[in-house]
């Protein structure tokens, strides 16, 4: 059950969402939207690991891999398949299975804190070089060659299910993408609040107590981890499709980098934060790249500084922090008329 | 007679070595149903440790645990949790960024039980325990005293077969040791319980049975005022404080 003031949050939220979703194609660019989708796509990204790090308390420095796999997965099977309906399917259920596959050794070998960050972060490097290095024409799956750091080229763009040449133009690409977005963030916010979800927030809390009380914390930081590398691959299959290319960066320690900035940065223990820190901060990556007087990647992280120091839990706890402020403050000024009021009446 | 009957918590040989140092030593222990056992022993004497053999959270050297008869020596702590061994630790394991009330609901709400069965335990739980007015306060913000007692709900709210409570009494006020005393009483009636506790007024209030802990083996077993008068328990823990 979520409490009531997180449950209107969420529907204002979701209303926000489908309204953007169905007015922005009618009437904004569509070369806006299209750019659009690119940061809703990664904003699903960012939702994967706000999951996995936020309630699930694992600090996963490579979540780009199941992003990575994801893309790569769709890629291989649209171009082998012709069609995207069961590349969708491998996009979610590669990346799960490799993080399912990863999460067993990692839970089960007791793994915590810090080594769970390196090792999460060396698998995505060991997949970075090692698709860097398929660039030969014997390096191919069915009729897709893997392409080494060349990447993966002509993708085919999404088609609706078991339909191949009824494929989905831009516009209808970014209201499918969006509304994964929301979908996800709906998901998230049901299961945050659900009994599973709140196990989960335990074994964060604490382990030991959480198995002291009968609770497999294994198995729950498995199923964590596994959803968010599902998550993870929705995104990337999206990117690859949208992209109609991918290449090994995907994996790259700067993919893995920038989604934790998006979940630190927009707030850890929210959802809408990492929404929210991803778009923007990609739209103040394009202002300023745009804007060559300074180097854009030094205001960049100037901005993640100031970010980091002001606003340590994040954006959205902030600007929360802040409506419960003001409201206190009304509420104490409102309160300080109506006594005044009343005296005024008494005398 | 009673000997014949199947214990609560058997270990036979239990026995915990880290690296050369043994801190639990051939350890035979029988708690019967229903019984409270206290635990004593100076620092260092394997308490905790034997606590911990018996969750799960070491697995011992050699030797075995039995848990009504089955056999639960190297199982997962969840595993022993689930047979009904509830524990609470000598540091307190509590839940701190949530508030008292969700932390004794994740207790209570484990083995797919309804939401009003899980609502009468922690409401039952709260009243018991006598926190009823910290149920929204965060875990974190609480004194130590109170933090032990939100554990001992915790450990309550798990409606567990067998209670290990490592130093329960440990930074409470004095009116908090007392109330503690009356709810390890009051639990009795119904649960067993083995109760570590350095504090003698303490285990004064509450001891029939003392399990006499020195260097990782049992030293002595007797009933509270044999164990107070036993000159050797004297010399290594209880000193001057009570000769006095």
């Amino acid at each position: 059950m979520m409490e009531r003031s997180d449950l209107l949050a969420t529907a204002a939220a979701v209303l926000v969402g489908l309204v953007l979703m169905f007015g922005l194609p009618l009437y904004a660019d569509p070369f806006q939207v299209m750019q659009l989708t690119l940061y809703v796509v990664l904003a699903i990204f960012a939702l994967s690991l706000a999951f996995v790090w936020g309630v699930g308390g694992i600090l996963c420095f490579g979540q780009g891999a199941f992003f990575g796999l994801g893309g790569y997965a769709f890629a291989i099977a649209a171009i082998n398949f012709g069609d995207t309906t069961g590349a969708c399917a491998l996009a979610l259920l590669v990346p799960a299975l490799a993080a399912a596959a990863l999460g067993y050794f990692m839970f089960y070998g007791r793994l915590n804190d810090v080594y769970l960050g390196v090792v999460t972060m060396v698998f995505s490097l060991i997949i970075w070089k090692l698709i860097n290095s398929t660039a030969g024409p014997e390096w191919h799956i069915g009729a897709a060659r893997l392409g080494g750091f060349n990447g993966i080229p002509s993708i085919p763009p999404l088609n609706v299910p078991g339909r191949p040449s009824d494929q989905l133009d831009p516009l209808q690409i970014f209201q499918l993408a969006l509304g994964l977005l929301i979908a996800v963030y709906v998901v998230m916010k049901i299961l945050k609040s659900s009994h599973y979800g709140r196990v989960a927030i335990a074994v964060r809390e604490n382990e030991t107590r959480a198995a002291l009380l009968g609770y497999d914390v294994r198995f729950v930081k498995l199923l964590v981890f596994t959803f968010g590398g599902m998550i993870a691959g929705m995104a990337g299959g999206l990117y690859a499709t949208y992209q109609a290319f991918i290449d090994p960066n995907v994996f790259s320690l700067e993919m893995s980098a920038k989604v934790l900035i998006w979940v630190m940065a927009g707030g850890l223990s929210t959802f809408l934060g990492p929404i929210v820190a991803c778009i923007g901060l990609q739209y103040v990556a394009l202002y300023l790249a745009e804007n060559t007087v300074v180097n854009s990647q030094v205001v960049l992280g100037g901005i993640l500084c100031v970010l980091v120091l002001a606003l340590p839990s994040g954006i959205i706890p902030a600007l929360q922090d802040l409506a419960h402020w003001s409201i206190g403050r009304i509420r104490i000024a409102f309160r300080a008329r109506s006594e005044v009021a009343l005296q005024d009446g008494a005398a | 007679m009673a000997s014949e009957l199947v214990p609560l918590i058997e270990t036979t040989g239990l026995t915990m070595r880290f690296g050369g140092v043994v801190a639990v030593d051939q350890v035979y222990f029988r708690l019967e149903e229903s019984e409270l056992r206290c635990l004593i022993g100076p620092n260092g004497a394997g308490k905790s440790t034997f606590f911990k053999c018996l969750t799960g959270q070491h697995r011992a050297s050699a030797g075995t645990v039995k848990f009504r008869g089955h056999d639960i020596t190297g199982a997962a702590t969840h595993e022993i949790a689930r047979l009904g061994v509830g524990i609470k630790t000598q540091i307190p394991n509590v839940f701190n960024g949530l508030d008292v009330r969700e932390n004794i609901r994740l207790a209570a709400a484990r083995g797919g039980k309804t939401r009003s069965q899980i609502e009468r335990i922690v409401k039952d739980v709260l009243d018991r325990v006598g926190i009823g007015k910290l149920a929204r306060s965060t875990v974190a913000k609480l004194a130590h005293g109170q933090r032990q007692l939100v554990e001992l709900a915790i450990v309550l709210a798990g409606e567990p077969q067998v209670i290990l409570l490592d130093e329960p009494a440990a930074g409470m006020t004095n009116e908090e040791t007392e109330r503690t005393a009356a709810i390890i009483k009051e639990i009795n009636r119904t649960t067993a319980l083995i109760v570590v506790e350095h504090d003698m007024q303490f285990v004064k209030m509450i001891a029939r049975k003392v399990t006499v802990f020195h260097q990782g083996a049992i030293l002595l077993e007797a009933p509270m005022a044999e164990v107070l008068a036993n000159p050797t328990v004297r010399d290594i823990y209880l000193g001057r404080r009570i000769a006095a």
